[in-house]
């Protein structure tokens, strides 16, 4: 892994991706593609910004977002939007989510935010409604049309009847691994929603769905999964290019349902372990995905980083911006029908590969 | 389980059983109740380290163990002593432990025959049960 980041690299790599609309490990180009229909974005998420006290606040989550914020501030040409992909806070208050809306204000493209349950469970996104505004609404842009779910909401009886403070629901709801949390789910409400919402759109409309779940189900332990996952891909079906972007699990994951391709995105903050690693743990990571290889722990940003997406005829590419790792592209390639990694998919693995 | 035992060569080896073991039992003689408690003894432990490993207060800045290592995942106990390049040395996971709750957790080091270190190796050990041990793994 000699694959040692720096500034410069990252521009020639910045530069190459928005100049020939491509992706700068493997080039691949769908021939199909109009020129005019391709586009980049940006995609940072789970920066978890952690308050102490005072005006003090956990230095290693904000290095994380301060160095996305920048480093896609230097994407030229410029992303035509960033989404931040949900748990800006890591308990939801007004400091954590002041704070990082603070360094995401930074950032020069528009910027579009998805909820996390790090941000809503202490007042149930109040506080990041004022910030953001609307916690699921939907946007066209260059002839995709793009969704935004909350998709970490759960049982009434959990949200509003089982904790005596909004500050200990916060908690249970934190824990990644906590047995007192609560499934996610889209919820009816929401489910309705979305149908009215794709009742409008052509089925050659190419879709993008961002939530902070996966909206698949992967280990329901530690919430790689949303309850209502299948009721959701069943509003999606009818369309022939559905593309489903989430975060929350701090990770390389990929997969193909159907007609519906899932990329996760990374984190600012830190790494998780992938579910296999939990020797206790019953769980179904796609196996198309090829998990990343270790983190290590003594280089600060190790396996966390962000992602420059590109669009190319409604099909998504995802090139990730690891910073102590070799970067990763991973998308959808059309023969095959569902995303792959360019470089690691078609290649046996190295021996060593996995290792702690 | 009675230590009913004549012969004079004996004596002396009967006298101390009958000293030490009011109860009157041997190394080799355990019941029933004797695995629930000791089970009790180690789950309480282990309980207690995952209390620890689930606590803002372990270090200094509010990151918990957990954080980064639900269900203990990725601390791979079975993997040491080894190795580790970082330090330069061969080291235990109580050793590792503690880089961890010197810099993510930005607190101070335990001792490394603490209750609480025992207790956070326990959770960490207990959560791992099952694979097999492969020391100096990389």
């Amino acid at each position: 892994m000699s694959n040692h980041y720096d500034r410069r690299s990252f521009l020639k790599a910045a530069g190459s991706v928005a100049a020939i609309g491509a992706l700068p490990v493997t080039m691949v180009e769908l021939a199909f593609a109009k020129p005019t229909e391709n586009f980049t974005f940006a995609y940072i998420s789970d920066a978890h910004i952690q308050h102490i006290r005072g005006t003090k606040f956990v230095n290693n989550w904000d290095r994380g977002l301060i160095r996305a914020v920048a480093e896609a501030n230097l994407m030229t040409p410029p992303p035509d939007f960033v989404m931040f992909g949900g748990d800006l806070a890591q308990l939801g208050t007004q400091p954590e989510l002041d704070h990082g809306a603070g360094m995401l204000a930074k950032l020069n493209a528009p910027l579009k935010v998805v909820m996390g349950e790090h941000d809503y469970y202490l007042d149930l996104g109040e506080y990041w409604s004022k910030l953001f505004g609307p916690q699921y609404y939907s946007f066209d842009h260059k002839g995709v049309h793009f969704v935004v779910l909350n998709s970490i909401l759960t049982t009434d009886e959990w949200t509003f009847n089982r904790w005596p403070t909004p500050e200990q629901r916060m908690l249970e709801m934190a824990g990644l691994d906590n047995p007192n949390g609560s499934p996610f789910m889209v919820g009816e409400k929401q489910r309705d929603w979305l149908a009215k919402d794709l009742a409008k759109v052509t089925k050659d409309t190419p879709v993008v769905v961002f939530s902070h779940s996966p909206i698949q189900k992967i280990y329901k332990g530690w919430n790689f999964w949303t309850d209502d996952a299948e009721q959701v891909q069943a509003l999606l079906k009818p369309f022939d290019k559905v593309n489903v972007i989430y975060g929350h699990v701090h990770q390389i994951q990929y997969n193909q349902i159907g007609n519906i391709s899932f990329n996760s995105v990374m984190a600012t903050a830190w790494p998780w372990p992938y579910p296999q690693s939990y020797a206790q743990a019953e769980q179904y990571l796609p196996k198309l995905t090829i998990p990343m290889n270790r983190a290590d722990p003594f280089f600060e940003r190790d396996a966390t980083g962000w992602q420059m997406v590109n669009v190319n005829t409604g099909r998504v590419d995802l090139a990730y911006n690891l910073y102590n790792n070799k970067p990763r592209v991973v998308g959808f390639d059309p023969k095959l029908g569902h995303p792959v990694d360019k470089d690691l998919q078609s290649v046996a693995l190295e021996p060593n590969r996995t290792h702690y | 389980m009675s230590t009913k035992i004549v012969g004079r060569s004996l004596a002396v080896a009967v006298g101390a059983a009958l000293l030490l073991g009011s109860a009157g039992v041997r190394a080799d003689e355990f019941t029933k109740q004797d695995m629930e408690r000791w089970n009790a003894q180690f789950m309480q432990v282990v309980q207690k380290g995952r209390e620890l490993w689930t606590s803002p207060e372990l270090g200094k800045n509010g990151v918990a163990c957990a954080q980064c290592h639900p269900n203990a995942a990725n601390s791979h106990p079975e993997t040491y002593p080894k190795f580790q390049k970082q330090i330069g040395k061969v080291v235990t996971l109580p050793e590792m432990i503690n880089w961890c709750i010197r810099n993510p957790l930005e607190g101070q080091p335990l001792d490394v025959d603490s209750p609480e270190m025992t207790a956070l190796v326990a959770y960490a050990t207990y959560e791992r049960r099952g694979v097999k041990l492969e020391p100096g793994k990389h």
